[in-house]
C-alpha cells in the first residue's frame, strides 16, 4: 500500500442533485428544532446541513401530552408534528438559520398531494432554503405520513407534485413501516427524487402494567434512538442497491463509527437524529470521528468509500 | 445566556432519609450564570440504557463556586445518580430553563412540597442576596426529610415552617394548610412541589398574590427541540407550551390545574 506523505484533510463534501454540502453529516428533522435551540451548545456552521422541524402549510398543535417515553436504547415520540406553519417559519425561523452558516433544508409534510405542491412552489424562491425534504412517512398523525409513504403511486404522486413546483433539490424521506422499502425508493426516483433518506420512526408503543394505559396519550409513537439502528442500516443497504439517486442513512446514529456503518452500506451522507438530545454535540464529534477514520486507511475522500461493503 | 456541555467532578455526595441524596458539583461556570428555577440534563451512567438524560434543578450555589443537586432515587437513572462517588465525573448540560422572576417590594413566601423543595433553596440565596428574606413554608411525607433544607435554609436567616405527613415534625398535614396564616404582607409566592400541591397554592392566591410554580413533565432533550415536554394552555387547542423552553417556571394563572 502507498501511505501519502500529505497530511492533508480528506474531501468530506457531499453532493445531492444540485447541492453541495461541506461534509455528510445533518441534524434530522424533529431533532434540531430550527437550529437556534443548539447555537450555545455547538458550532452550526461545522454542520454538513441543519434539516428543520417538519413544516405544514398552517401551523399545528401537535398531539396531547404525554407525547415521549424512554424505551431500551432508545424512545417512542407521538409529537403529532407540532409545527409553526409555513408562514411563520419563514418569518420568525429562517433569518435566523440564513446566517447560522450552514446548508438549511427545509422538511415539509401535508395532508393532501396539492398541500405538498402549495409548500414547494411558497418554498422555491426563498432565499437561504437550500434543499426540501419531503416527509411521507411520519407515522404520528393519522391523516399525515402512513398513507402517503406505505403505497407507491402515492408516494409518488406526491413526488411528481413537488418536483413540479421546487425551485431546490428534492430528498424524499422513507418510511421505515412498510413491507419493502427498495420498492418505496424506485418508486419516488422514479417520480424525479433527487434523493432519498431513511428511516423515519418505526412505529411501536410502551404500556404502564398498573394503570393498564398505553404510556403515550396518542397510544402509538415513533421508535428512535440506538435500538433501531441494526433496522435502518439494513433498509439502508437495501435500498442502495435498488436506485442510483444518492442514499441519506438515518437511524439511531450517535458516534462516527455507526455513521461509517451506513456509509459503507452505501449512504453518501447521514443524519444524526435522538442522539442531540442526549448529547448535543453528537454531530461535530461525529465529523471528526469520520475525517479520522478516513485519515486512518488513508482514503482521500468521503466518496471514496462510499457503498464499499465487501460481501467476500 | 451560555449554556455548557461538560463533565463536573462530584465533591461531595451527601444522603439523607427517605433516598433523597445531596450532589456536589465542582461546575462554577454553570454556578456563575444560573438563575434560581433553571436545571440542568444529567448523564445517568455512560452507555445508552438508560438513553436520555435527566432534568434536575439547581438546588444551590455554593460559596466556592460549584452548584449542588438534590434528588430523590425513584426510578433507574436518579438510582444511578445516588451511586456515585467522589471524584467521578458526571456530564451536565445547562443552565436551561427560566428561571423565577425577580421579587416585588414587599413580603415573600416560598412554599415547596417533597423533593419540589430542591430548587427554592437557591431561590433563596438569591433573594436573601437582594435583602428579601421569604418566609418558607416546606412539607415533607417525615422529619427526616427536612434535614436537607431546613437547617440551611435558617443559616441563611429565613423564617421556616414545615409540615409532615405523619406529625413527626411541625404541623401535621399538608403545607397548604400553613397558607391561611400568612401575613396580607405577603405580595408573591414562589411554589414548587406535587402538582395538587401547586394547585392548592394558586387557588389560594387567585388574583389577589402574584404566584410563580415551577413544573415538571417528561424531557428528552431539555432544549426545546424535542417538543416533548409540552402543556395545555388555559383556554386554547390550538397550541401548547413547552416546559424546557419557557418555562419550568410558569405564573400560576398560565397553567391549567386539574
Ligand atoms: C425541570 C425539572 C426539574 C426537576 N428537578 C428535580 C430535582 O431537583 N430533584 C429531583 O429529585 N427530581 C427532579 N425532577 C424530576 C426528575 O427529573 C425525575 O425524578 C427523574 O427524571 C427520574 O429519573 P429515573 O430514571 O430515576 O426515573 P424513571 O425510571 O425514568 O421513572 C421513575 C418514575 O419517575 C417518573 N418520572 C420520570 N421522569 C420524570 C420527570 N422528568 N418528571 C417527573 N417525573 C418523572 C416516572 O413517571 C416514573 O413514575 C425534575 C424534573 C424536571 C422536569
Ligand atoms: C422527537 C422527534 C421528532 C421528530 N420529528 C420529525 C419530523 O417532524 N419530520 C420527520 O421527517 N421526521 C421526524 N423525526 C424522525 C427523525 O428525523 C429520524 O428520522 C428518526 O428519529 C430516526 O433517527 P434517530 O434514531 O437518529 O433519531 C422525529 C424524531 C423524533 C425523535
Ligand atoms: S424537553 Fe425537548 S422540547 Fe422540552
Amino acid at each position: 500500500m502507498i501511505v501519502h506523505a500529505t497530511n492533508s484533510t480528506p474531501d468530506l463534501h457531499v453532493q445531492i442533485g444540485t447541492l453541495k454540502l461541506d461534509n455528510p453529516v445533518m441534524t434530522a428533522s424533529g431533532t434540531f428544532g430550527y437550529g437556534a435551540e443548539f447555537a450555545g451548545l455547538l458550532d452550526l456552521s461545522r454542520l454538513g446541513a441543519i434539516i428543520v422541524k417538519g413544516i405544514s402549510l398552517k401551523p399545528r398543535a401537535g398531539n396531547p401530552p404525554p407525547r415521549i417515553v424512554e424505551t431500551a436504547c432508545g424512545m417512542l415520540n407521538a409529537i403529532g408534528l407540532e409545527n409553526v406553519g409555513l408562514e411563520r417559519f419563514l418569518v420568525e425561523k429562517m433569518p435566523y438559520l440564513r446566517q447560522c452558516g450552514t446548508r438549511v433544508i427545509v422538511n415539509i409534510l401535508g395532508d393532501t398531494v396539492a398541500e405538498y405542491a402549495q409548500l414547494a412552489g411558497r418554498l422555491a424562491g426563498v432565499a437561504g432554503v437550500d434543499a426540501l425534504e419531503v416527509n411521507i412517512s411520519c407515522p404520528n398523525v393519522d391523516k399525515g405520513g402512513v398513507a402517503f409513504g406505505a403505497v407507491p403511486e402515492m408516494a409518488a404522486a406526491v413526488v411528481r407534485a413537488v418536483k413540479e413546483h421546487a425551485g431546490q433539490p428534492v430528498i424524499v424521506k422513507l418510511s421505515p413501516n412498510v413491507t419493502d422499502v427498495a420498492l418505496m425508493a424506485r418508486a419516488v426516483e422514479d417520480a424525479g427524487a433527487d434523493a432519498v433518506s431513511l428511516i423515519n420512526t418505526l412505529i411501536g408503543m410502551a404500556i404502564d402494567i398498573h394503570a393498564r394505559r398505553p404510556k403515550l396519550a396518542n397510544r402509538t409513537g415513533g421508535l428512535s434512538g440506538p435500538a433501531v439502528k441494526p433496522v435502518a442500516l439494513r433498509m439502508v443497504w437495501q435500498v442502495a442497491q435498488a436506485v442510483r439517486i444518492p442514499v441519506i442513512g438515518i437511524g439511531g446514529i450517535a458516534t462516527a463509527e455507526d455513521a461509517l456503518e451506513f456509509v459503507l452500506a452505501g449512504a453518501s451522507a447521514v443524519q444524526v437524529g435522538t442522539a442531540n438530545f442526549y448529547n448535543p454535540r453528537a454531530a461535530e464529534e461525529i465529523i471528526d470521528g469520520i475525517s479520522a477514520y478516513l485519515g486512518q486507511y488513508q482514503e482521500p475522500s468521503l466518496a471514496a468509500i462510499v457503498g464499499t461493503l465487501r460481501h467476500d | 445566556m451560555p449554556e455548557f456541555q461538560k463533565n463536573y467532578t462530584v465533591r461531595r455526595v451527601e444522603h439523607f432519609e427517605a433516598n433523597i441524596v445531596r450532589l456536589s458539583l465542582d461546575a462554577s461556570d454553570i454556578a456563575a450564570v444560573a438563575r434560581p428555577g433553571q436545571f440542568v440534563m444529567v448523564a445517568c451512567g455512560t452507555g445508552q440504557d438508560p438513553l436520555l438524560r435527566r432534568p434536575f434543578s439547581i438546588h444551590s450555589r455554593y460559596p466556592d463556586g460549584g452548584i449542588q443537586l438534590l434528588l430523590r432515587v425513584v426510578g433507574r437513572g436518579t438510582a444511578m445518580l445516588a451511586e456515585t462517588a467522589v471524584g467521578q465525573q458526571i456530564s451536565l448540560v445547562g443552565p436551561l430553563g427560566k428561571g423565577f422572576g425577580i421579587p416585588p417590594d414587599g413580603e415573600v413566601c416560598l412554599v415547596g412540597g417533597g423533593i419540589g423543595c430542591a430548587p427554592l433553596f437557591f431561590l433563596a440565596q438569591w433573594l436573601v442576596e437582594q435583602g428579601v428574606f421569604p418566609l418558607v413554608l416546606l412539607g415533607a411525607g417525615s422529619a427526616g426529610e427536612h434535614a436537607a433544607l431546613v437547617p440551611g435554609l435558617r443559616d441563611l436567616g429565613c423564617a421556616v415552617h414545615v409540615s409532615t405527613d405523619d406529625g413527626s415534625l411541625g404541623h401535621h398535614g399538608f403545607v397548604t394548610d400553613l397558607l391561611p396564616a400568612l401575613s396580607g404582607k405577603v405580595q408573591k409566592v414562589y411554589a414548587c412541589g406535587p402538582v395538587p400541591m401547586m394547585a392548592a397554592v394558586a387557588r389560594f392566591c387567585g388574583d389577589r398574590i402574584a404566584c410563580e410554580v415551577s413544573l415538571e413533565t417528561h424531557m428528552a432533550c431539555g432544549l426545546g427541540a424535542c417538543l416533548g415536554c409540552a402543556i395545555p394552555i388555559p383556554g386554547r387547542t390550538d397550541a401548547y407550551r413547552h416546559v424546557c423552553k419557557h418555562g419550568p417556571v410558569f405564573q400560576a394563572t398560565e397553567v391549567v390545574w386539574p
